[in-house]
């Protein structure tokens, strides 16, 4: 089937996954729930995963494809969020301590997984899924054993080991949803959040747009290319791997702060997959993805999972939004795979 | 010579034409391989050669692309195959230039591999002949056979990993000659990866198969080996046969003239810059490893002002010189550029001392095809000099000034005559002269002392080809840009070299005057280099 020029252009997977999501919308409408929430609560999962979404892109400019190994610069992430717990840090210099000593680390740890990169090419995906789940079980050992004494992050009883979820409540829960907070006919919009996610768009889109950006755009479109224009493409792989483990860290406590829980020992290890299946049905591909890519399948991806579930135990008894979920999830990864050109 | 024993014909072709794009690549090419006849195919690269080998082995891409005209009988019978398992089931055997054998088999195995003799066994008896066992006691006599047929003598048991190479092409003819239908053997280029002791073994196998009757098909570049085997030449040139001299009575220099061609009427502007004797870059003893065009110890010297031509058949490592100055293979030697010893296998450091290329590779090396015109003018300088970029504290975050780099494209666009809806189109949608003029202006964009350009007319038509030649020249002339020029058409380096140098095996064959005699550049091209002086 050939669609018309604007329409192909947008995609057939999208146009499918934005006609499921109208119909869920009209089925909230016509069963009388409450529209407005649902909207609010699509916008505050968007602001919640956005940079999570957004640290894909680097890597997949940068010539590595999908990062599945996602959770390296979460647990970074959460190291930082931790460590601003445990000094007791609150409110927007918590966030920032924790974003601070998130980035930190994920710099030297973006590096060492882009050499690792580098030298299993061709297999990153793999490499990196499979990397993702050693660091993360090699953390939960960390959680146990590491030094915190604050009685409100370790487990009460024996004073040891780091609880599996640390409430952020009166800490920095929510921080910067409520700030810069406002609601548009009766729809609250996260202001804070909504608007770190596109200043950090917008820092992203601009270094795609300087030097050391162009020169990773051109070393993934063509390595002989970079190679003759004076471009070391083993260099360029591992500053995009940095940033896009940079970003992630930020995602996390971003993320946390918003949801009002840091999640550790297994919680980051599958969170790749979600971020890895907006990205995708924003129209990204393996080897190509622009910000309208972030933005757009970031909205349609957490627009359905916050609709499909009040929806469907509407219409029918029981729940099947996590099946939806992981359908859709799935297929779209097992989708953009099939894609793949093999140069 | 085996002519006396020639039989009947084995392969007939009758005025094949092939089109690519409304390209005429094969204008009504006929020829007739006998039994018992070494039948040697030459012509250089983009001859035609390539395009009727995949003819007759039916390879996609031909059936893809429409199709061809002609008729091709072999054995008497029309034939017209639609996939490379039809062509060998019909009996044409191909040894290719890469050996196609599996490394972990046994040497009878891969001979006899999906053409076992088999066994019944009570397995197949129950669930089919898919499960019979394998006869191995006549594999290894039929391998041992076509073993001997090639004058190989090793253990037909052993396994293929670690045999010499020169061992693994003789497994690959024994494999074809072991077909019991084989109507015809075609040898692309069988010598090319070969030791000299092991090629002569080869030849003299090939004589031998032809006396037994065989049909053998040759295509090689090297005209000595041509002479030495071949009871019937043909020549192709621009998808016509040019010639069938008698290898009786011609010479190395008579077939490379017939291959070569006359100089067309390439009009290239007449240059008023004379070219000085002082030397732009001393090259010495410069060899580079790129697969297929190998350099071995070229010492050369560049004048300033100069526009060098580097000529020489396909494969004799012409395009290497090139690549291997501008660091894209690995090279070793001693160039001096700028009075300065010059570093070798550093790509960055060539073009920021001033030198620049135009790769024959267009799509591959030379173009983002992804990316709009003026970031494909604009890339190398701003890599490598830092232009197009605004200032910032950070160097590697200096951000791109658009404004500068769109002003830029547009004088090329202008300069150049670049047919395109403008500046920000991707390069992919431009026709292959335009595209070529987007190489050339990123070049001249890094304001280069010396441009090395590659096959600057290759798969281009032949107004933009002028116009290209006439973009070059004026670089030279008003730009005072020292120019090397490596090109398969010898007419365009004579139409606008001060002089033109030829390869031969990795080598500097001579350095001839542009209006030298064919003669001598057809010499030069086969190496004989001594009476050309």
């Amino acid at each position: 089937m050939r669609l018309p020029g604007p329409l192909r252009e947008f995609g057939l997977p999208r146009i499918l996954i934005a006609v499921f999501l109208v119909v869920l919308f009209a089925v909230a409408v016509a069963t009388h729930m409450d529209l407005r929430g649902l909207i609010s609560d699509s916008i505050v999962r968007v602001g919640r995963n956005g940079i999570l979404v957004l640290a894909l892109l680097p890597a997949i400019q940068g010539g590595i494809g999908l990062n599945f190994g996602l959770p390296l610069g979460i647990i970074c992430g959460l190291v930082g969020a931790v460590i601003s717990l445990n000094a007791g840090v609150h409110g927007i210099w918590g966030i920032a301590m924790a974003a601070g000593i998130g980035v930190t680390l994920a710099v030297p740890v973006g590096a060492g997984y882009g050499w690792l990169l580098n030298r299993t090419r061709g297999q990153e995906m793999m490499v990196g899924t499979y990397l993702g789940f050693a660091i993360v079980s090699m953390m939960s050992v960390f959680w146990l054993l590491a030094p915190f004494k604050n009685p409100t992050l370790v487990w009460a009883i024996g004073g040891r080991g780091l609880r599996t979820t640390l409430s952020l409540g009166g800490i920095y829960d929510k921080v910067l949803d409520r700030w810069l907070q406002f609601s548009i006919a009766g729809v609250e919009i996260p202001g804070g959040t909504i608007l770190v996610f596109f200043v950090l768009c917008f820092l992203v889109w601009l270094f795609f747009r300087t030097r050391m950006g162009i020169s990773i755009s051109a070393a993934r479109s063509s390595t002989q290319f970079a190679r003759a224009a004076g471009i070391s493409d083993q260099r360029t792989r591992v500053q995009a791997t940095v940033l896009s483990t940079v970003l992630a860290a930020i995602g996390i406590v971003v993320f946390s702060q918003s949801y009002g829980f840091v999640q550790l020992y297994t919680a980051p290890l599958l969170m790749a997959f979600p971020a890895i299946a907006c990205i995708l049905i924003g129209g990204a591909s393996v080897t190509r993805a622009t910000i309208g890519h972030v933005l757009v399948g970031t909205f349609l991806f957490q627009s359905i999972l916050t609709v499909a579930l009040p929806v469907t135990s509407q219409v029918i008894q029981g729940d099947i939004s996590e099946t939806a979920r992981l359908i859709i999830q799935n297929g779209m990864i097992l989708y953009a795979l099939t894609r793949v050109v093999r140069t | 010579m085996t002519s006396s024993t020639a039989g009947p014909p084995a392969l007939e072709l009758r005025s094949i034409i092939k089109e690519y794009e409304q390209n005429r690549v094969l204008k009504g090419v006929s020829l007739t391989v006998r039994q018992g006849e070494i039948h040697a195919l030459v012509g250089e690269n983009g001859a035609g050669k390539s395009t009727l080998m995949n003819i007759l082995f039916g390879m996609p891409v031909i059936w893809e692309t429409g199709g061809y005209e002609g008729e091709v009988l072999l054995g008497g019978a029309p034939a017209r195959f639609h996939s490379p398992a039809e062509a060998m089931e019909a009996g044409i055997g191909m040894v290719h230039q890469e050996f196609m054998l599996l490394p972990g088999f046994r040497v009878a195995e891969n001979i006899k591999l999906n053409r076992e003799p088999t066994l019944p066994n009570p397995a197949s008896r129950l669930l089919g002949n898919k499960l019979e066992s394998l006869d191995v006691r006549r594999m290894r006599a039929d391998a041992r056979r076509a073993l001997d047929a090639v004058g190989l003598g090793i253990d037909e048991w052993i396994r293929v990993a670690g045999l010499p190479v020169g061992h693994m092409q003789f497994i690959e003819i024994a494999r074809e000659v072991d077909k019991e239908r084989l109507k015809l053997l075609i040898f692309d280029e069988p010598t090319a990866v070969l030791t000299e002791t092991d090629a002569e073994k080869l030849l003299e196998i090939m004589r031998g198969l032809a006396s037994k009757g065989h049909a053998i098909l040759f295509i090689t570049h090297r005209l000595d080996e041509v002479l030495a085997v071949a009871d019937r030449i043909t020549v192709l040139r621009d998808g016509e046969v040019v010639g069938t001299p008698d290898p009786k009575t011609t010479t190395v220099v008579r077939i490379a003239e017939l291959m070569v061609g006359r100089p067309a009427a390439v009009k290239a502007a007449r240059r008023f810059f004379a070219p000085t004797t002082e030397p732009a870059m001393g090259i010495e003893s410069l060899s580079v490893d790129m697969p297929g065009e190998r350099v071995d110890d070229v010492t050369l010297a560049v004048r300033r002002g100069e526009i060098l031509g580097i000529g020489g058949l396909a494969g004799h490592g012409k395009l290497g010189i090139a690549n291997g100055v501008m660091g894209l293979y690995p090279a070793w030697g001693r160039v001096i550029f700028g009075e300065k010893l010059f570093p070798l296998n550093e790509p960055r450091e060539a073009l920021q001392r001033g030198l620049a290329f135009v790769s024959e590779d267009r799509r591959g090396v030379g173009l983002l095809p992804e990316e709009s015109i003026e970031l494909n003018i604009a890339l190398s300088a701003l890599e490598a000099q830092g232009r197009f970029l605004h200032s910032s504290p950070i160097p590697a975050l200096q951000l791109l000034n658009h404004r500068a780099m769109r002003a830029h494209a547009l004088e090329m666009i202008q300069a150049l005559d670049i047919r395109t809806t403008g500046p920000s189109q991707q390069v992919r949608r431009l026709s292959g002269g335009n595209q070529q003029k987007v190489c050339v202006a990123r070049a001249m964009t890094l304001r280069p002392k010396l441009l090395f350009v590659s096959e600057p007319t290759r798969g281009i038509d032949v107004g933009a080809k002028q116009l290209v030649l006439e973009v070059l020249t004026a670089l030279n002339r008003d730009q005072e840009v020292t120019l090397v020029v490596t090109s398969s058409e010898l007419a365009e380096l004579r139409a606008i070299c001060d002089r033109v140098a030829i390869v031969y095996r990795g080598k500097i064959a001579a350095i001839l005057p542009p209006d030298a005699s064919d003669a001598a550049f057809g010499l030069a091209m086969a190496g004989e280099s001594a009476q050309a002086a």
